[in-house]
């Protein structure tokens, strides 16, 4: 079959191509010192939500085929766990003053989210202070939805106790899966009989529960990957997210299958994992609202990462943290030395940042839209976009029904074809 | 007197009885120019520290081939040191041939400037089929043949053997069989001896109407073409008006000399002389080889014998990898046209390829040359389509198509078509005979004979189609023989055969590169190829591709690209809504490269590696 380690290499290098996620920062404009904004991200702001992302930057171990941008305590190179908070409250204040000079309205958090890392490696009091420092400095809504990410092993009753009782609603749990010898290839460390004991004290503790799972892991059968799912519908969570493994160039996990340890993720069967990922977590009343989200009915939605896909503000605090406020676009220095060389110089830690032309904004707005279900209002397409459309109704990518009421809605082939889609709303 | 002292005979006003012309007849790599180079430092017209290897071979692809493309001619001096008392000084002019089956009819006009030849055989390898088809083609012209084992200071060299091999083939005793040895010079005085003994002086008419026959022409950049002439009747001389019998066209002689072996301008040539002629003429196409000279003063009634039109036999596209090199590629062949007067060449279109060339050639190694020099003197990226020959087609309303490419040939109801076929000889040790049958039969070849030269060669005679031919039958040849194994082959006129069209259809839609003209026989097992073949190099696409190959509305092979199932990244990380975009951006740039065939998207690699072929080519049925 034509899979693409069985391509000549010419032609593997123009597939590759398409498909290699560059690992580095994206190649932009400077970010000024003082953090300042155009004028242009003011406008509109009323209408768009506010949301804060806290990058925790640390782990314990590196699992190996992570490459996000996380550092174990070998790897800090004299930047310390225990300096992060105060420095993330300092870049809070910089915000504040950042949006203020820049005339944007202020405006209470609707969402606020740790990730990482592992944000729970943190003393629990750290994650307190840094949510005091967004509630006294913009406010919450009364509603408002605050995650944090965690691993089951990193975690026990008492610390979700105080998770919530220092405000937050919502933990997501780094499960991945339930089956042991995928963990492994991962590298993952915790114990999965551990998972519905920690969903359970969350619970109790009164948070509401999201469990992440990836699929795909190389190893992994359509049989693991349903243990997997029925261990983690068995604990009932109030939202799931799927990830598709992505083997990042520069992982230990790229230079396993390069070395022929351990074999290439097959397309074929992420797809399998995918459709029965989607039909028994259905069957189990759980609906997809994002490409690799769904939740257990629409008040169990994460709004934070509803807000990525539907264009809101977010100011992302933290090494490599990505910010957006109307069409601007930054992300901070990644490493934490460099980050708390820049707090400490009381500098925008910003690495460097894009002001989206209009034509930019739409292109992102059809990339983003679509992926949810609401989807893009058909209005929102240049003609050829709309003359699309037709040929991916036919091609069943796009669901018919919706379309006609003059919206995008990914079918599940579609959402398994996403990017294809976009690609061709865009032509 | 030793011979490089000589004083070499003034150029027109040389008495032809001191003259000999001669070539030398040889196979690819037998030592032809470095024998050439020894003849040129022992006569001395090329001092022993200007001397380079291969002195002759212009071309960078010449030598790095070691094989000839163009002819030149040299004239050298020489006192036979056999001679009693006083020695008479003669002017050998040595014509250099190509040595390959493309350029037959250029070696048929190299031999016709001369009164002998050497034919020049690898002492530890014995004679080739090309070289035995040019020793034909020298005996039809009467020419006499001094045989002349080379090499023969190598360990492997077997003259005993090789020397009984000729004397059988040109009739004579073994013992004339001169042995000699290029890379050291040992026995090549002896031969330039023998060439004065043994081979006639040229006669002609001095007082009759110039004329000289053109037997190679050459573009040089600086002095426009260079036409290399024998005199055959008359003379010519600087500043004369001449005349091209073919073309009627007229010309200044602006200069007009010997090549020594670099060029010398003289006061003419008279009666048997070889030299070139410079009119400031700036395409070989005015100066045809086989075209007679005349002057413009007195013109000669009839022309020499034996002109024909160069005629392309071998038909291929030729495309730009990169399709914005277009412009440079038609620059480039007009350029290449000027030094090629057998390149012929139109735009064509293609669906899969773009914008490029059908170029005609007169064969296969006239093709790998072309394109070479064009990738190499032009630093043009190229792909080329698939080899294809002259079919008539006859359809039954009774219309005849003469078909080039398979794009032009009609579709309805075929009356009959036909095909060139060629008249081939294939030589090699009889050991090797029944895989050698097995492939020509293979081929569609009719045996017409075979024969031993010495005790354990053959001789093989076939007629074969052309089309056969110019798809890999010289690689096949060769694997199958070890190398040993050597072919020759001249047109054998036309024969009808059942002949389809075979297309490949990409989700129904018409591929046109794909297209090929082979034997109904064939017609499943090219299908089943290039149908295998796209299946490896096409992208999986959104929905399921069937590849399909038909003659007519015919299916008769078929296989599919499964659909492709997942192409979405599952999600952004963290919020990096950058990198997002611009891997967007970068999958848009790399589907601009793609080229649509239907709503198929096609990397141009993937129709580049298809039509390059991969290594099933090589163990085919």
């Amino acid at each position: 079959m034509a899979g693409a380690g069985e391509l000549p290499r010419h032609l593997e290098a123009l597939l590759t191509q398409n498909g290699v996620v560059p690992s580095a920062l994206p190649l932009a404009d400077p970010a000024p010192a003082d953090g300042l904004l155009p004028a242009s991200a003011a406008t509109g702001a009323d209408d768009r939500n506010f949301g804060v992302y806290l990058h925790v930057p640390f782990c314990r171990v590196r699992c190996g085929y992570c490459d996000f941008n996380t550092y174990t305590s070998d790897e800090l190179r004299g930047a310390k766990r225990s300096d992060y908070a105060s420095q993330a409250i300092a870049e809070v204040s910089f915000a504040r003053s950042v949006l203020g000079g820049s005339g944007v309205p202020e405006r209470e958090a609707t969402t606020v989210f740790f990730g990482g890392g592992t944000p729970t490696l943190l003393p629990v009091s750290d994650l307190a202070a840094i949510l005091d420092a967004v509630r006294s400095t913009w406010g919450l809504a009364p509603d408002a939805e605050i995650t944090t990410e965690s691993n089951p092993d990193s975690v026990d009753a008492d610390y979700l106790i105080a998770l919530k009782a220092a405000g937050f609603s919502r933990v997501s749990f780094g499960m991945q899966s339930a089956v042991p010898h995928v963990l492994a290839t991962l590298e993952r460390t915790h114990d999965p009989q551990r998972v519905p004991l920690v969903v359970r004290w969350a619970r109790d503790a009164g948070l509401d529960v999201s469990l992440d799972l990836i699929y795909n892991t190389p190893g992994e059968s359509i049989d693991d990957w349903r243990t997997s799912l029925e261990s983690a519908l068995a604990t009932d969570p109030d939202h799931l997210s799927a990830y598709s493994l992505i083997v990042e160039d520069g992982t230990k996990l790229a230079r396993q299958i390069r070395r022929g340890e351990v074999p290439a993720p097959d397309d074929d069967l992420a797809a399998e994992q995918y459709e029965l990922a989607d039909r028994l977590l259905a069957d189990a009343g759980y609906q997809w609202y994002e490409v690799s989200n769904w939740a257990k009915g629409d008040g169990h939605r994460s709004r934070h990462n509803l807000a990525y896909w539907q264009g809101h503000d977010w100011w992302g605090v933290g090494p490599g943290a990505h910010s957006h406020v109307g069409g601007v676009r930054w992300w901070n220095v990644k490493h934490p030395a460099a980050y708390a060389e820049r707090m400490h110089a009381g500098q925008s830690p910003a690495a460097g940042r894009e002001t989206l032309d209009d034509e930019t904004r739409r292109v992102e707005r059809v990339m983003l839209a679509t992926r949810i279900r609401e989807g893009l209002p058909t209005s929102e397409l240049s003609r050829q976009g709309r003359t699309a459309v037709a040929a991916l109704i036919a091609d069943e990518l796009v669901d018919a029904p919706a379309a006609l009421a003059g919206r995008v809605v990914l079918t599940l082939h579609g959402r398994l074809l996403a990017d294809a889609v976009v690609r061709a709303l865009l032509s | 007197m030793t011979p490089k002292s000589l004083k070499a005979l003034e150029p027109s006003a040389t008495d032809p009885a001191f003259i000999r012309n001669f070539c030398i007849i040889a196979h690819i790599d037998h030592g032809k120019s470095t024998l050439a180079d020894r003849m040129l430092q022992i006569t001395g017209v090329v001092s022993d520290r200007d001397m380079r290897a291969q002195y002759l071979d212009r071309m960078d692809i010449e030598r790095e081939r070691g094989i000839t493309i163009k002819s030149q001619a040299v004239r050298m001096p020489w006192s036979s040191a056999a001679g009693e008392g006083t020695s008479q000084t003669y002017a050998l002019n040595m014509i250099d041939t190509p040595g390959h089956v493309d350029f037959t009819y250029e070696v048929s006009r190299s031999l016709a400037a001369c009164e002998g030849a050497i034919l020049l055989v690898d002492a530890a390898q014995g004679i080739e089929a090309q070289t035995l088809a040019n020793l034909y083609l020298a005996l039809d012209n009467d020419l006499e043949i001094i045989p002349v084992l080379n090499k023969i200071d190598l360990p492997a060299a077997d003259p005993e053997r090789f020397a009984k091999e000729l004397a059988g083939l040109i009739g004579g005793d073994p013992d004339d069989v001169l042995r000699v040895s290029g890379k050291t010079g040992a026995g090549v005085e002896e031969l330039l001896d023998r060439v004065i003994e043994r081979i006639p002086a040229p006669k002609g008419d001095p007082d009759a109407p110039a004329r000289a026959m053109i037997f190679d022409s050459v573009y040089d950049s600086y002095r426009g073409v260079v036409t290399y002439v024998r005199m055959i009747d008359g003379s010519l001389s600087p500043r004369e008006r001449i005349q091209m019998m073919s073309t009627r066209t007229i010309h200044e002689l602006l200069e007009i000399g010997v090549s020594s072996p670099e060029p010398v301008p003289t006061k003419g040539l008279g009666v048997g002389e070889v030299g070139y002629l410079i009119t400031g003429v700036k395409d070989v196409r005015q100066s045809k080889v086989g075209d007679t000279v005349t002057t413009a003063a007195k013109p000669a009634a009839a022309a020499l014998p034996g002109y024909t039109e160069p005629k392309p036999m071998v038909f291929s596209g030729l495309y730009p990898i990169d399709g914005s090199d277009y412009p440079d590629l038609r620059d480039a062949l007009d350029k290449l046209k000027l030094s090629d007067a057998a390149l012929v060449y139109e735009p064509e279109t293609s669906v899969a390829l773009g914008f490029g060339f059908r170029c005609g050639f007169l064969g296969l190694l006239h093709l790998e040359i072309v394109t070479e020099r064009l990738e190499r003197e032009f630093d043009l990226g190229l792909i080329t389509t698939a080899p294809s020959v002259i079919y008539e087609v006859k359809s039954d309303d009774g219309k005849t198509v003469t078909v080039t490419n398979p794009s032009e040939f009609p579709g309805g109801k075929i009356a009959s078509v036909s095909e060139p076929v060629v008249k081939a000889s294939i030589l090699a040790p009889k050991d090797y005979v029944g895989t050698i049958m097995e492939l020509c039969q293979g081929r569609r070849g009719t045996m017409l004979g075979m024969e031993y030269l010495g005790e354990d060669r053959v001789e093989l005679h076939y007629t074969i189609p052309l089309g056969e031919i110019v798809f890999d039958f010289f690689d096949q040849l060769k694997s199958r023989t070890q190398g040993y194994g050597s072919l020759d082959y001249e047109p054998y006129g036309e024969a009808e055969a059942d002949l389809v069209k075979v297309d490949i259809l990409l989700q129904g839609e018409q591929v046109d590169a794909f297209s090929a003209i082979v034997h109904r026989d064939k017609a499943y097992a090219y299908g089943v190829l290039m149908t295998g073949r796209l299946r490896e190099l096409i992208p999986r696409q959104q929905f399921e591709v069937p590849i399909q190959a038909a003659i007519g509305s015919r299916i008769i092979a078929r296989e599919s690209i499964r659909a492709m199932r997942k192409d979405v990244l599952a999600k952004c990380y963290g919020g990096d809504i950058t990198r997002k975009r611009k891997l967007l951006e970068k999958q848009k740039e790399g589907k601009k490269r793609m080229k649509m065939v239907g709503r198929v998207e096609v990397p141009q690699e993937a129709f580049i590696a298809a039509l390059s072929g991969g290594t099933e080519k090589k163990d085919k049925k």
